[in-house]
């Protein structure tokens, strides 16, 4: 146990948490968007895997990272619009054709590993940005300000979406339109374009969050998230629809993962007795869930496709 | 006394009805072709031959008696679990915990092997095959009660009971369970020792491994179809699916209704996780430390089975026949285009996507069809998938 305990191995433990936290974050934050609109997205892992293998593909040809994360990006969007034609205008069930993306983004990018990637390498890895002075704070400047632009970008995302939701117009037709489409539809706000927008953005956000986790491990393999879309789903309801609320949760599963990882190269604790461990953010989840359930109001219209003149 | 929505439709149909209805009825078998030519696309962009693909699919999946008995054989699990979609969604809860419900099963049924291997067939397998039941009915009935008793979103807690279910199956098979016999590379292989004979699912055709279980899916099918349409506590679920508010005043016990159901939907995925392992070729539970390992995806497909079949068990059992032939024939599409079988993952996750989307389209035709009856209008939700 005491060599848990040294300085080094603790700092460096919290410092890969915040990073192992910034997918689920990156993830999570996008479907906040859609959720405060009234869209469920559960497709979000199918679409960070094919984030992530776009990014892997692109970051393999070209070698440029920055390019890569665009690649993520890109096709976040390309299936954001997919998502958002299903969901708003044909008014499916989300919960369902979710699961459909899901399967679709798990099989093709399995296939397209195996016929464009013959030879799978690892990429570089993101360059470590230190933030000029405050990267020398001992031990505070090692978690924090030594991290990767995309960590940072992550984390920046939580203000600025809470300042986005709560304080501008743009926020405020998101919220009227997840609440009460039909009143936002009466005083002239466009509840299909506002809902195509959210979804837009949380596919954007979710398209990246796959090249994050790719540009975190290195190499693209077979269901490389492992289901980390779903539990930034649900990320989004254990924050109870508020950006910081996405930040802790992300930071519990980053650093769960991290304690985890840790302990088991350090063999603190058997391989089985890991297994119990990563048990742990699950459960709390599930616990979790059922606290906010009695806290917390979901968008009033959450999951629920706008119809006139219902 | 029976609510509108239940009724049967009158056998003499007015032509703007009976239009309608056509059109409702073809939207499904159109959404499955739109589905295969995406899937055909893509073969091309890979290079190979799309009707060579498919021709290899088909071959592979129906062409000859061995093929069509590991078609029935790799249905089993889709046709259980999808089974018990149709009493879960038709409760109008959206269960997406398959894959867990049928790793605890096995791990169950596994595990009550394991304690009394030396007890004779006739008991020890439907006491195994119980064992799953329970052990996929209680990851089930767990987010039942959270979604009757507190609301908890039912969709998350089943996905986040995966995520326990995984890890607690890696657990059991690298620890208690674990076979101490089996090094490789880094210590025990996570599996359990080569199970007791007396557990095996007997073989119901010499040479092929058509076993026990195809029989036994079939009738657990049927019953769910009585279940549903033949007994009062399957008229209360459709009920509650329907409406909880109308439930509730009507007298009906909700709550212990929704439980109920995702328990039974659960412990159908327990069983079908028990003839994983009692069917399977090793005759052991193994883990490669992944869900998709032990279940081959079935706790998603089932799912897919089930909307295909219109939340019926018994077009269930058709739509699980045609869905294992895709995944079967999906190997001998890899070996002879060398497109990877993955494909089929793909094109099922297509069919799902396209099937919820027409489904809007068919909920407004047969809202037509009605129309021109004057049921009055239909309820909104899965519970429309339902085939009159």
């Amino acid at each position: 146990m005491s060599q848990f305990f040294t300085a080094a191995v603790l700092t460096a433990t919290v410092a890969s948490g915040i990073q192992l936290a910034t997918p689920f974050l990156l993830a999570g934050l996008g479907e906040t968007m859609g959720q405060r609109s009234g869209v469920v997205n559960l497709g979000v892992d199918g679409i960070m895997l094919l984030g992530a293998f776009s990014a892997y593909f692109t970051a393999l040809k070209t070698g440029n990272l920055l390019l890569a994360a665009l690649a993520g990006i890109g096709i976040g969007v390309a299936m954001g619009l997919v998502t958002a034609l299903v969901s708003v205008t044909l008014k499916a069930e989300q919960g369902i054709s979710g699961i459909g993306v899901f399967l679709f983004g798990l099989g093709l990018t399995d296939l397209l590993l195996l016929k464009l990637v013959p030879a799978p390498a690892t990429v570089a890895a993101l360059p470590t940005v230190r933030i000029p002075l405050l990267d020398r704070l001992p031990a505070i400047g090692t978690v924090f300000f030594q991290q990767d632009w995309l960590v940072y970008f992550a984390f920046l995302l939580v203000p600025v979406l809470t300042f986005v939701l709560n304080r501008t117009t743009y926020g405020m037709k998101i919220r009227a339109v997840g609440e009460n489409p039909a009143a936002a539809d009466t005083v002239g706000v466009s509840v299909a374009r506002i809902r195509y927008s959210t979804v837009l953005i949380g596919c954007a956000l979710a398209g990246l969050a796959g090249a994050a986790l790719l540009l975190f491990v290195g190499i693209f393999q077979q269901d490389l998230t492992n289901s980390e879309g779903f539990i930034a789903v649900a990320l989004v309801y254990f924050g109870a629809w508020r950006p910081i609320g996405v930040m802790a949760g992300s930071l519990l599963y980053g650093m769960v993962g991290s304690i985890v990882l840790t302990s088991k190269t350090l063999g603190i604790i058997p391989l089985s007795g890991s297994d119990i461990a990563a048990m742990a953010p699950a459960v709390i989840t599930v616990l979790a869930l059922l606290s906010v359930a009695r806290r917390f109001r979901q968008p009033a219209a959450l999951g629920r496709p706008y119809e006139r003149g219902t | 006394m029976r609510a509108p929505g239940l009724t049967r439709h009158p056998r003499i149909l007015p032509a703007g009805r009976r239009r309608a209805l056509l059109i409702s009825w073809l939207v499904l078998p159109s959404a499955a072709i739109v589905a295969l030519l995406m899937g055909a696309v893509l073969m091309l962009v890979f290079g190979a031959n799309p009707i060579v693909g498919y021709q290899a699919l088909l071959a592979g999946a129906f062409g000859d008696s061995y093929a069509l008995t590991s078609t029935a054989v790799k249905a089993v699990p889709l046709l259980l679990v999808g089974a018990g979609i149709c009493i879960a969604f038709r409760a109008n809860v959206l269960n997406i915990g398959g894959e867990g419900q049928i790793a605890m099963g096995g791990l169950a049924a596994t595990a009550t092997a394991l304690a009394v291997p030396n007890l004779p067939s006739p008991v020890l397998i439907p006491l195994t095959l119980l064992a799953g039941a329970v052990g996929g009915g209680v990851w089930g009935a767990i987010p039942g009660a959270f979604k009757a008793y507190f609301n908890v979103n039912e969709i998350l807690s089943t996905i986040m009971l995966n995520l326990v279910a995984v890890q607690f199956m890696n657990y059991m098979l690298s620890g208690p369970l674990v076979a101490r016999s089996g090094y490789a590379v880094g210590g025990l292989i996570p599996q359990t020792q080569l199970l007791s004979p007396n557990s095996w699912l007997p073989t119901l055709i010499e040479g092929t491994q058509m076993h026990l279980g195809v029989l036994i899916a079939l009738v657990l099918a049927i019953a769910v179809y009585v279940l549903l349409w033949r007994t009062s506590f399957g008229f209360r679920i459709r009920a509650v699916g329907l409406s909880r508010e109308a439930s509730q005043y009507a007298g009906i016990a909700v709550k212990p209704t929704i439980t109920w159901a995702m328990t039974l939907a659960g412990a159908l995925s327990g069983v079908a996780g028990a003839m994983l392992v009692f069917g399977s070729i090793s005759h052991r539970m193994v883990t490669d430390g992944s869900l998709t390992g032990f279940t081959g995806n079935a706790g998603f497909n089932g799912i897919v089975v089930a909307l295909f079949a219109g939340l019926h068990p018994l077009w269930t059992i058709v739509t699980a026949f045609l869905f294992a032939g895709l995944l079967v024939g999906g190997t001998s599409m890899q070996v002879v285009t060398g497109v990877p079988s993955d494909l089929v993952t793909a094109i099922n996750g297509l069919v799902v996507v396209l099937v919820v989307s027409v489904e809007y389209m068919r909920r407004r035709s047969r809202a037509r069809a009605r129309a021109v009856d004057m049921l009055g209008p239909p309820a909104a939700g899965v519970t429309e998938l339902v085939r009159a």
